[in-house]
């Protein structure tokens, strides 16, 4: 008797394991950390899907486009999360992504978006961000920044999207010109982390005067702490844009599950929780607005973007410029 | 039936043997397969950029640089231990091999609150007024390679002190010679011939220096070969970069290898009646001796001192995954432990019963993966395994292999010397009772090898605790081992976790050496 009991068991469990799929969704560092959006990101899809959401943090996005690469077709991925528009033209030449299909979301973005792969999630501008009581004076633009003895940290590019944010402002900015600019750089970079969270956690400990972030960040420090004392620069030459996006792995099984939290990704509740857990702007302004205190944030005069198609071209060539100038 | 047992046992017995030459095979495998598995995966041949190059030049500066410093720094701290005679000096040589199984990581998290902009150092320079100085970069490599090294370096030379026999300083001192004619006639002629070999040895292991560069490196400027593979492969995928960079370090370290293998050939001093020595020019330089000692035991101490104080402040502010990767650790630390044992034993024994050229070879093969990349050797197995499983699921036991591979080196030196005095002294009654194959190992070998087993070993599960290399390839948060997960929450900037970390990672590898350095001594019957 004691035995078909113990069949019936195990086919109960498998059963019920069957009824709880497995979202695996490959994003970045400080998404999935506690006071990130990961926590209530979760709880809330998994309040409607009926699933179990694996928000799995594989360094900073541009090493998590390199993890899929290196995982290829076997993946365990079925949506990545947290690539911007300078790493989607390499993204799409993989493969290894499918189609949203999604074309009638009205999103609040300074550009206009139309990419069939890649879905919007939110957005920000790049900036360098300090700390107003310890350096009450700040350049406003690279020259004046190359020319101060004030210390810096930024992030890899080929590993973390600032990071490569950061050489496509430069390039975009000033051209053939960027080699010199980056020499100039080269003794005000303390050091070149891995990921964003790094850098930011060095400029806190007070190992940097200044540090590679986002126009946004100040906000955290304004809401969440209560303290003003953080200030982003926006320069003359204007300030580069990140669009962050995310997309389904074609090969997953869980293709509808992927769908619909591609579908919950631009839904009003994701959208209110990335404000003041990712501290950047939400790709669909959500029906409250946007929460008091973004309204101080430094605006650039101007928003610089290379267009996804021609960011491939111009990153592996100012790679080279940023390696050659900074290994000096 | 008993026809098939005999025919077994029969091919057993043949295995024990031939059990080294399977090892070094597989050596060779780890070594230049996986070399050969990156290079046939990768699409286009690589240019060799000039970040490259840049690379190449920071490998071998900051390895020159390192091994020059712990060398000339040694030489005062050496003579001074060897002509002082101190309470705790016994001690303090004992504790001068604790940074060889130190877990480079914990290292850097001591040198960060010693010598970080926000470091002990900065404050007391802030004090008189000066700016904090400034970790990363090519100074934060060199310096954290001294800290290791230096302590190796006066170990090496302290040999040499004590090589030169008790008569010579006697008779030094006998035709009216002073301070100045012991370092002419005895230490000098001793050092050229030690120093050569520890400074060609202390550049192949700072050639090979992947944590810390990760940790310390500032950006491109400060980047070593090894860090290059794992930036290609790691950032760029870019395989055939990667295979290219593990050619150069291969013949990078290769050649550094061989000129370190080349200059330490042993010289004899000359014959004493190994009496104790007695030194005649105590009366001289006591200030100076007291004062490099003091250097010493301040720049090891200092941040292991820091260490535990800010490790003890932050051990329950550790997050239950910290202990989850101790676990992780502690089970690869014991099955490379078991493997390093395994191979480093057959591989002693089968080089033991060879002579000339095949044994030069084969001692060749056994100190081969000091020369060899781990990170390549991670690469390769992660392309090798890639088409049949989930490289994820692989991720601890390629670390747990590869780590015994990398710690074969020293565990075949210190088993060698007693496998041949085994067998020089017993070899000859095993053959006359026909003891031979496993009743031979089990009977004679491993009782009478159970205290250096015990400790390499100990060294081997140390080594392997506290290492930072393959597993970074691999890493993925759910499967952190601890030296990982330290690292992760030192970027993080979770520093209070990160020093409770510091301090569990320390504790555990000092904690495993000693287990089985003692299980080694404890009842040995021989």
């Amino acid at each position: 008797m004691k035995f078909p009991m113990i069949a019936a068991g195990l086919a109960m469990a498998s059963m019920a394991s069957a009824e709880t799929p497995e979202l695996i969704v490959y994003t970045y560092d400080s998404f999935v950390s506690e006071w990130g959006p990961g926590p209530a990101v979760e709880k809330a899809f998994e309040a409607q899907c009926e699933c179990d959401l694996k928000l799995v943090g594989v360094g900073d996005g541009a090493a998590m486009l390199a993890r899929v690469r290196l995982e290829g077709a076997r993946t365990e991925a079925d949506v990545v999360l947290g690539l911007d528009t300078n790493l989607t033209a390499a993204a799409t030449e993989t493969g290894l992504f499918a189609n949203h299909g999604m074309d009638d979301v009205a999103f609040d973005l300074p550009v206009e978006w139309s990419d069939p792969m890649f879905l919007p999630y939110d957005w920000g501008y790049f900036a360098f961000v300090h700390d107003t009581t310890k350096t009450p004076d700040v350049p406003q633009n690279f020259k004046a920044l190359a020319d101060s003895d004030l210390q810096i940290v930024i992030q890899d590019p080929r590993s973390s999207t600032p990071g490569l944010g950061l050489l496509m402002w430069v390039k975009a900015a000033y051209g053939d010109e960027a080699p010199v600019i980056w020499e100039g750089l080269a003794d005000n970079i303390v050091t070149v982390t891995k990921g964003w969270s790094e850098a930011y956690g060095m400029f806190l400990e007070g190992e940097a005067d200044m540090v590679l972030s986002y126009t946004t960040s100040p906000a955290y420090h304004l809401i969440a702490e209560e303290d003003a004392t953080k200030a982003a620069v926006a320069f003359d030459e204007g300030n580069y844009l990140q669009v962050e996006v995310a997309a389904k792995v074609a090969h997953t099984e869980e293709s509808d599950l992927a769908d619909e939290f591609l579908t919950f990704m631009v839904s009003d509740t994701f959208q209110s929780i990335i404000p003041t857990t990712n501290w950047m702007y939400p790709a669909v302004t959500p029906e409250t607005g946007l929460p008091s205190g973004f309204e101080t944030l430094a605006n650039p005069s101007s928003a610089l973007l290379f267009p996804a198609g021609d960011a491939m071209a111009v990153r592996d060539a100012a790679l080279d410029e940023w390696l050659n100038a900074l290994s000096q | 039936m008993a026809q098939r047992a005999v025919s077994i046992n029969g091919v057993l017995r043949g295995l024990v043997p031939w059990a080294g030459a399977i090892v070094s095979a597989l050596l060779v495998l780890l070594c230049l397969g996986t070399v050969l598995a990156v290079f046939l995966r990768a699409e286009s041949a690589a240019q060799f950029s000039r970040s490259d190059w840049v690379a190449v030049r920071f490998t071998v500066t900051q390895a020159f640089l390192s091994a020059l410093l712990s060398v000339v720094l040694a030489i005062p701290v050496a003579r001074a231990l060897a002509r002082r005679e101190f309470r705790g000096r016994h001690t303090m040589i004992a504790l001068l091999g604790a940074p060889f199984i130190l877990p480079v990581i914990v290292a850097i998290l001591g040198l960060l609150a010693v010598f970080g902009r926000t470091g002990v150092f900065s404050i007391v320079l802030g004090w008189f007024g000066l700016p904090p100085v400034q970790i990363y970069g090519l100074h934060g490599v060199v310096l954290a390679h001294v800290f290791f090294n230096l302590p190796l370096a006066v170990r090496f030379l302290l040999q040499g002190w004590a090589a030169i026999p008790a008569e010579h300083f006697r008779l030094v001192a006998s035709l009216g010679g002073g301070p100045r004619d012991v370092g002419r006639l005895l230490e000098r002629p001793m050092l050229w011939r030690v120093l050569p070999g520890t400074f060609a040895l202390i550049f192949l292991i700072c050639t090979t220096s992947f944590a810390v560069a990760l940790a310390l490196g500032g950006g491109p400027k400060a980047t070593t070969v090894e860090l290059a593979i794992y930036q290609a492969f790691r950032f760029d995928f870019d395989l055939s970069k990667a295979a290219l960079l593990a050619v150069v370090q291969l013949v990078l370290s290769g050649s550094a290898a061989i000129a370190a293998w080349k200059f330490s050939r042993q010289h004899d001093a000359g014959q004493g009646l190994d009496r104790v020595v007695q030194r005649y020019d105590r009366a001289h330089g006591r200030l100076a001796d007291a004062a490099w000692l003091g250097f010493v035991v301040l720049l090891l101490g200092l941040p292991l001192v820091m260490v535990v104080m800010q490790g003890a402040a932050g051990f329950l502010s550790m997050p239950a995954s910290v202990w989850a990767a101790a676990g992780r650790s502690l089970l690869v630390a014991l099955a490379s432990t078991c493997l390093a044992v395994t191979f480093g034993l057959a591989l002693s024994l089968w080089l033991a019963r060879l002579r000339g050229a095949p044994r030069a070879l084969g001692e060749m093969v056994a100190y081969l993966t000091v020369a060899v990349s781990p990170l390549v050797m991670g690469a390769g197995l992660f392309i090798l395994i890639f088409p049949f499983a989930s490289p994820r699921d692989w991720a601890l036991p390629i670390t747990a292999l590869v780590n015994a591979a990398m710690a074969l080196p020293f565990v075949t030196r210190a088993l060698m010397p007693a496998v041949e005095a085994c067998e020089a002294e017993y070899g000859p009654l095993a053959e006359s009772l026909r003891l031979r194959s496993w009743a031979r190992l089990r009977y004679l070998t491993l009782p009478r090898l159970r205290r250096p087993i015990g400790f390499v070993a100990g060294l081997a599960a140390a080594l392997s605790m506290g290492d930072l290399g393959v597993v970074a390839l691999f890493a993925d948060p759910e499967q952190a081992t601890l030296p990982l997960k330290l690292y992760d929450l030192m970027g993080a900037y979770r520093m209070e976790a990160a020093a409770g970390a510091g301090l569990l990672l320390m504790g555990l590898s000092f904690g495993l050496f000693y287990l089985f350095d003692r299980g080694g001594r404890m009842n040995a019957s021989v």
